[in-house]
């Protein structure tokens, strides 16, 4: 299967290498988007086979000098390909949907190779390789972003993408290189794993993962490029960003702080990743229930559902430090089956949210609204996911966070008694999280697809057919299916959760029908809850239609409105809630703390018959810390290198002299250690 | 036999908690009006409104979407079910092994998320408005009932209800501040998300205070009725929830015969009685809140919730 997978990847290349000729025409761009999808497709049977048979591993006959290149394909990155190979499946469909002609090259080019450069990652065994495979990953995902760089704020976005990019790629390199220094054979796994750091070393690489690993995932406060770049880039590049990229950048901070680092981290470890993901969690839920723009608010609930997967991951991590290897299996199993639910409804949704500025030409809710009329297929679809993003029974996104909040209400068992008030306030945060969640899709689809229209593009929307209809068909399904299933989901992933916990015993009690967290424990049986929950609401359709069957129509009620007027077919669209008004009681609420937000109210003088202003924004603190002493300190750093310019030649002679002295003396004491 | 028992019991508590649900709402109504010293109507008349209601056809705006047909039906499903998963006067039902607390949070989450949606469906001020603060309000409300799960759940060892009520029943664990402090959590909650004094008054159609109505305003005839019920069944749910895990005395044990059922029955009748007029002295007693007062309730009770998990852990010594 490797071979296959690696042969895939030279495909992705090919398709590539081909694609500026191919961008000529519509046949071309649809034969590269066609590929990206076989590609995908065996992608996700390539995750299939290494999670259900033995893992494998490939050298690949050229590499850097010191080694050649090797590829191998475990349980842990098969899980991940699994999740990549679904959404790229989707993603290259929807866009196989789209295409209406000839396409600008820098938007055909750089996808396979950005599909490449994620398959990459996950399917590296020595470091060279998976920094490869991630700075492919970042570069080819900025020149999307970038794609319609004549709008300064997309340049913007990419600027900042790149800074955090290359930050993360600066931090991976540091990580790996003083992952390989405790070892003579290079930076293979195998390797890696026989010397795993400890004491400062171990602190630092645990500092520079998350920093690397982190800044891709967008955990806070490293977070502030996300909301701005998914949402530049075209939306089935969106979908993929947000859904695998995400992911593929948390399989790098699992692979090293779990595998690589060894087994004997101590408890700190999971209470840093879990600190951080509370954070991300709570910062990304509430900017998703204040944004205005459709695809900003879904990229901030992707930082809100890394920050729950990340929540689990370092819970896993406690536990395992703590030798409770069957718990730590519940929270491990948590953060894989979330990572691959928001993966599903996360493409949805973005592809829904490609699909409403396709049809109606916005991506402001302000200028949205009353679409199930006019795209009922896309509303259907998109409201399963919304509502699996919400966290509701039965759907993929409650099987998750269900067994995520099971874990940390365990978390106790773990003895310390910091620890155990830390996991409760982070129970109580992660709920918080998730109800913020529910609010922010309430939002998200009363305000896009619900009411009336706010703008005439958006009654006079229309929706697409065909392969771009079935790219939002499938991750829907495969929502509704993951989210009776999460037993069986959990079965499939059992090798990856003993590869990342090291319990062998515990984790036949997860699976099957009803998901139980330990014997005797609470359970949750989605079939079966599906099964009554229809059976109640149907009995209810049978008993309340009896009497009276059929409907009426008549105008709205409104408390008594009377009915607009022959201009207006829709009504004053401002009658109703708009974006900012919904957001309201959670900006005055937790606004005003977290993301400094403000009010303010121009009254005119009595008798003036101007009208008052009401005026409401909020920042992100990391953001203004960024716009402001960063770039001053910058600014500060340049002005003094410009001297150098003024230096006279003895001067500079003097200064290589010195740089060249104080190198041979760093070299010296290095020897002596 | 014991799945024949465990069946007979869930369908005769279903059929308690159908019958019951109306009448419970009539009897804080009627209760309240006489402590203010009115008449009042009659208990049985939230029944008497169900029947005329169902008989009639629904009138739906013109903008009106699928949504506005179906969410009815998605919320009385969600509230039946989680009402069916809360024991009355019997444990050990057949969806006991089922009766997760986490999961009777989502099924109220879902119940809550189809109200929103239908009430932003017509696009009418009032309807996105309730949704808004509907929405805004249980977001402190959900992560103040997972802290009391925690604190039932580390003291029982489960999040199932089932286990945690036989396990206080048995009266091992004694008085604990914890679970006062998770009492007082769990009534916060149950005010809010029943839409009550001082949260939300039940009674009013003042627009500028109102949550709960503003999402049904549009609801009229069959749809009408089933917001009614699912609201009456919410009550329940709420009331023998907080009677079921802080007074679990007199319930039936899991295959106990019928004598063990009828008196399991009155004493879920007494129980249920206490509680309704304990709500309706409260609400009596007390002023609605300023909407903007009511995160700093919901606050209090989050904060209340954390204290109470943070006593367990300092006073128990759990390691």
């Amino acid at each position: 299967m490797l071979i296959a997978l690696a042969l895939a990847l030279v495909v992705l290349a090919i398709l590539s290498l081909a694609a500026p000729l191919l961008a000529w025409a519509a046949l071309g761009v649809r034969v590269v988007y066609a590929g990206a999808a076989l590609v995908s497709l065996v992608f996700a049977a390539g995750g299939f086979v290494g999670l259900v048979s033995a893992p494998e591993a490939l050298a690949l006959p050229f590499g850097p000098p010191w080694g050649a290149m090797r590829l191998a394909l475990d349980p842990l990155s098969a899980w991940f390909l699994l999740i990549l190979g679904l959404c790229g499946v989707a993603a290259s469909a929807f866009a196989f949907g789209h295409v209406k002609g000839p396409e600008a090259p820098r938007r055909l080019v750089p996808y396979p190779l950005f599909l490449a450069g994620m398959a990459l990652t996950l399917l590296a065994a020595d470091g060279f390789t998976l920094v490869l495979g991630f700075e492919l990953m970042s570069f080819a995902s900025w020149v999307l972003v970038a794609h319609e760089h004549e709008q300064a704020e997309n340049r913007r976005a990419a600027r900042l993408y790149l800074g955090f990019a290359a930050l993360g790629g600066a931090a991976l390199i540091l990580c790996f290189g003083w992952l390989a220094a405790g070892t003579s054979a290079g930076a293979g796994f195998a390797a890696l794993r026989a010397a795993p750091p400890d004491g400062l070393r171990a602190l630092a690489i645990l500092l520079l993962v998350v920093i690397g690993a982190g800044s891709k995932a967008g955990l806070v406060p490293l977070h502030v490029w996300l909301p701005l770049a998914h949402p530049a880039a075209p939306s089935h590049v969106s979908a993929l960003m947000s859904a695998a990229m995400t992911k593929v950048a948390l399989y790098v901070l699992a692979r090293v702080v779990f595998d690589l680092a060894g087994p004997a981290q101590p408890l700190f470890w999971g209470a840093v990743l879990m600190a951080l993901g509370v954070a991300s969690a709570i910062m990304g839920a509430l900017r998703a229930a204040l944004e205005e723009d459709t695809k900003t608010l879904l990229a901030c609930s992707t930082i809100e559902n890394i920050g729950l997967i990340t929540l689990g991951l370092g819970l896993a991590l406690a536990f395992r430090a703590a030798d409770l290897g069957a718990l730590s299996a519940v929270a491990a199993g948590a953060a894989l089956l979330h990572a691959l639910n928001h993966a599903m409804f996360k493409t949805l949704l973005f592809l829904g949210a490609g699909e409403v500025l396709h049809g109606a030409a916005s991506r402001r809710m302000d200028r949205l609204g009353g679409l199930i009329h006019a795209m009922p297929w896309t509303a259907g679809l998109v409201l399963v996911g919304a509502a699996a993003a919400a966290a509701l029974p039965p759907l993929s996104g409650f099987a998750s966070e269900w067994l995520l909040l099971q874990a940390l209400i365990a978390a106790w068992r773990v003895g310390d008694l910091a620890f155990q008030i830390g996991a409760a306030a982070a129970t109580a945060l992660a709920a918080l999280a998730v109800a913020l969640a529910a609010a922010a899709m309430l939002r998200f689809y009363g305000l896009v697809f619900l009411g009336r229209p706010r703008s005439p593009r958006a009654a006079g929307a229309t929706e697409l057919s065909g392969a771009a209809r079935a790219a939002l068909i499938f991750p829907a399904t495969l929502t509704v299916i993951f989210g009776l299933t999460p037993g069986y989901l959990l079965e499939l992933a059992a090798p990856a959760l003993r590869l990342l916990t090291g319990a062998g015993a515990g984790l036949s009690a997860l699976g099957g029908v009803t998901v139980t967290v330990s014997e005797g424990g609470a359970g949750y049986a989605p079939m079966i809850i599906f099964a009554v929950l229809l059976l109640m609401g149907g009995a209810a359709v049978w008993f309340a239609r009896r009497q009276a069957p059929g409907i009426l129509h008549g105008p709205a009620w409104d408390c008594g409105f009377i009915a607009p007027p022959h201009h207006l077919p829709f009504g004053d669209p401002t009658t109703q809630v708009s974006a900012a008004g919904m957001a309201q009681p959670l900006r005055r609420m937790l606004g005003k703390t977290l993301l400094a937000a403000r009010e303010q109210v121009e009254m005119p003088p009595p008798g003036s018959i101007a009208p008052a202003h009401l005026q409401a924004g909020f920042h992100d603190p990391v953001l203004v810390l960024i716009a402001g002493p960063l770039p001053r300190a910058r600014d500060r750093l340049a002005a003094l290198a410009e001297r150098l310019r003024d230096f006279s030649l003895r001067q500079c002679l003097g200064l290589g002299f010195a740089v060249l002295l104080g190198l041979m003396a760093l070299l010296i004491w290095l020897e002596r250690r | 036999m014991s799945i024949f028992t465990a069946l007979v019991t869930q369908l005769l508590h279903l059929a308690l908690i159908l019958a019951l649900a109306p009448v419970l709402t009539g009897c804080v109504r009627w209760l309240k009006a006489r402590l203010m010293g009115r008449r009042g109507p009659h208990p049985l008349q939230p029944w008497r409104d169900l029947l005329k209601l169902l008989k009639k056809r629904p009138v739906l705006a013109e903008n009106a979407s699928a949504i506005s047909r179906a969410a009815p039906y998605v919320a009385v499903g969600a509230a039946l079910l989680a009402a069916a998963l809360v024991p009355s006067f019997a444990r050990g039902m057949l969806l006991a092994p089922f009766a997760d607390l986490l999961l009777i949070a989502g099924l109220l989450a879902l119940r809550r998320f189809a109200m929103a949606l239908a009430g932003m469906d017509v696009g009418t001020s009032f309807g996105g408005l309730g949704a808004t603060r509907e929405m805004a309000f249980a977001a402190l409300a959900e992560p103040a009932f997972v802290l009391a799960a925690l604190i039932f759940a580390i003291l029982a060892g489960t999040t199932n209800l089932d286990v945690i009520i036989g396990i206080f029943q048995e009266g091992a664990l004694g008085l604990r501040v914890s679970l006062g402090f998770a009492a007082v959590a769990l009534l916060a909650v149950a005010v809010a998300e029943n839409a009550r004094i001082p949260v939300d008054n039940p009674a009013t159609h003042l627009e500028l205070t109102m949550v709960h109505e503003a999402m049904i305003l549009e609801a009229s005839g069959r749809h009408l009725a089933l917001w009614d019920f699912q609201a009456s069944l919410r009550l329940t749910l709420w009331l023998a929830l907080l009677a079921a895990v802080f007074l679990p005395f007199g319930m039936a044990a899991p295959g106990a015969g019928p004598i063990a059922w009828i008196t399991g029955l009155l004493v879920f009748i007494a129980k249920m009685a206490a509680l309704a007029f304990t709500l309706a002295v409260f609400e009596s007693a007390i002023a609605k809140m300023r909407v903007f007062r009511v995160p700093e309730f919901l606050g209090a009770a989050l904060l209340l919730g954390l204290l109470g998990a943070v006593f367990l852990f300092v006073s128990t010594g759990l390691s």
